[in-house]
């Protein structure tokens, strides 16, 4: 069987007893009910300030906006920067995480000395929190003076570059590459691990090369963790914040601003509650859609 | 994979794995001989490997910075947040394994659903609910939050591991005259210890690290470890000795749990897709 499929039994079926049914309702409903307004109550809160004239420091900002916060919103290029930057911090990542991670996998699947501590190494990054991995980057790797890179680039006679002024995007693309490269690793690795030995053996008596088992067994095998992968990383990498906030503050100007440091900093830097709502209810519709093809597939699996 | 490789070959791939190994995690190696050094020694260049080790910067950590109050306030969230999320899981969990109905797996996905919400698209109004039920800058305020965004978690790991035991034993408790909470408490639960443990592991793991609530919620009374971090952001950074020993205090509980779950960690960050 498929091992990332969900588990093996199938759901007990028990005799349909209305008591059965009427304890399960009672005890699923503390779990579902703080859930449901956790999910709902905030999300009506943001659509309703998102039509609202509402500022925290000025009281003479009230009223009934209409679709001004979004028009605001829609027309102004630091919105379109910030879309562009959210887009491209995701699928860098994803393109780093997923293709490196895949690549990683399979070689830390093969038998070479040391290997249980060298893919612990390799899996490290994911447990260190957002707050550290940024600063650890900012300050000691790519510091322009005292940084390790930069004493690496001197001591071969280049001259030390400011990452994070010269290249602000891409360098957080890379830190936040380096958290989720790993989360990757760990997951492609396990799917890896399930590979039927019978079915390599085959491919090898067959006579398949390295490059052919990777395509036409390894890969396929992967394709259901590899969705997974892909989706979660997403959802995370949407909202990426921390990151941003203690390395560029999402600057120079706006050149590191994603959506979600866009919406923190109209809200709780300039106060503008009914425009960071409004980018709210944008980033809820982006995230919305990615999160249907993913709960679809984790449908599937519940079925298969 | 029982491949027979000619002695190059394996060498390659030894030193390949070894030297990608070493280059990713060299910024945690080189965090925590830094925490080591003198603030001179820190930022000398060209970097010294060797250097004369001194505990310096951790003691500015622990007297100046404070840190056992943000530790604290780091295991009281995660602590307190897992053991609600457990707490609320378990009955939820059990039913939905034990006494399924037409709308479990609609339920099941619904939950997950729910995790998808960017936190970011609620900050505004989770903000001024906290300020206005006087729980911003609370432990106990960043604890529900928390809490709240793991249930779906919780509640999806420990329903694959319920799923997993046997229902004869289940029945045979009952046939016993077990009620449904002596059923709970005595049969189940001893036997789903194992994923309990990994379902509450992965929940402090989320927690410890957790950031955007824990910047956007919390000043100073209620500030965990990932803020106190934060605030080495200034120019405060550049104390690259205390920077580095506060970080490595910081960050190596989780890692030492990490690498010891990791085969659980898997199964609750994928929703049980991949085992």
């Amino acid at each position: 069987m498929d091992a990332t499929t969900m588990t093996t039994a199938p759901p007990p079926v028990r005799a349909g007893s209305t008591s059965g049914r009427k304890s399960g309702i009672l005890l699923l409903s503390p779990a579902v009910v703080l859930l449901l307004v956790w999910s709902i109550v905030p999300l009506l809160l943001t659509l309703w300030y998102s039509f609202r004239n509402y500022n925290l420091v000025d009281p003479t900002m009230h009223g009934f906006a209409g679709f001004s916060n979004y028009w605001y919103l829609l027309t102004d290029p630091d919105f379109l920067e910030a879309l562009r930057n959210t887009a491209l911090l995701v699928v860098g990542v994803l393109v780093i995480s997923v293709g490196g991670g895949t690549l990683l996998a399979v070689l830390y699947d093969q038998e070479f000395f040391g290997r249980g501590i060298a893919r612990v190494l390799v899996i490290s990054p994911f447990f260190v929190m957002p707050t550290v991995s940024a600063l650890l980057w900012k300050n000691l790797m790519l510091h322009p003076i005292y940084g390790v890179y930069a004493w690496m680039m001197r001591s071969v006679g280049l001259t030390p570059i400011d990452w994070l002024q010269r290249f602000p995007m891409a360098t957080v693309m890379m830190i936040v590459a380096w958290e989720w490269l790993p989360f990757a690793v760990l997951i492609l690795l396990t799917a890896v691990q399930s590979l039927d030995t019978e079915q390599r053996e085959a491919a090898l008596l067959d006579g398949a090369g390295p490059v052919a088992r990777f395509r036409h067994i390894i890969l396929p095998h992967l394709s259901r963790a590899i969705t997974v992968v892909v989706m979660i990383e997403t959802i995370y990498l949407l909202t990426i914040f921390a990151e941003i906030m203690v390395t560029t503050a999402g600057g120079p100007g706006v050149a590191s601003t994603n959506l979600a440091y866009m919406i923190y900093a109209r809200a709780l830097l300039q106060f503008d509650v009914g425009g960071a709502s409004a980018g709210g209810v944008i980033a809820i519709v982006i995230a919305n859609i990615v999160a249907m093809f993913l709960v679809r597939a984790v449908a599937r699996n519940l079925e298969a | 994979m029982a491949v027979k490789r000619s002695r190059g070959a394996s060498i390659a791939i030894g030193s390949l794995g070894w030297i990608i190994a070493l280059w990713i995690f060299f910024p945690l190696f080189w965090m925590f001989l830094t925490g080591f050094k003198s603030e001179v020694d820190a930022i000398a260049t060209p970097p010294h490997l060797f250097f004369r080790p001194t505990l310096v910067s951790y003691a500015e950590v622990f007297e100046r910075a404070n840190y056992w109050h943000f530790a604290l306030n780091t295991v009281l969230i995660s602590v307190g947040a897992t053991f609600v999320a457990i707490l609320l899981s378990i009955p939820a969990a059990y039913a939905m394994a034990f006494l399924p109905g037409k709308r479990t797996k609609g339920t099941l996905l619904w939950m997950l659903s729910t995790r998808m919400l960017p936190p970011v698209g609620v900050l505004v109004p989770i903000y001024l609910i906290a300020r206005d039920t006087h729980l911003l800058d609370t432990v106990v305020g960043l604890a529900i939050v928390d809490m709240l965004t793991n249930l779906p978690i919780t509640v999806w790991m420990l329903y694959t591991f319920f799923r997993e035991v046997p229902l004869p034993i289940l029945e045979a408790g009952r046939m016993d005259g077990a009620n449904r909470w002596q059923e709970i408490t005595v049969v189940l639960l001893p036997l789903a210890v194992p994923g309990i443990a990994s379902t509450a592991l992965l929940s402090m793991i989320l927690c410890w690290n957790e950031a955007f609530w824990s910047l956007n919620l919390t000043s100073s009374q209620a500030a965990p470890l990932t803020a106190f971090i934060a605030s080495f952001s200034s120019p405060e950074g550049l104390f690259f000795g205390k920077l580095s020993a506060a970080s490595t205090l910081a960050v190596a509980p989780i890692l030492i749990f990490g690498w010891f779950s990791q085969k659980q960690l898997v199964r609750g960050l994928t929703f049980g897709a991949v085992k």
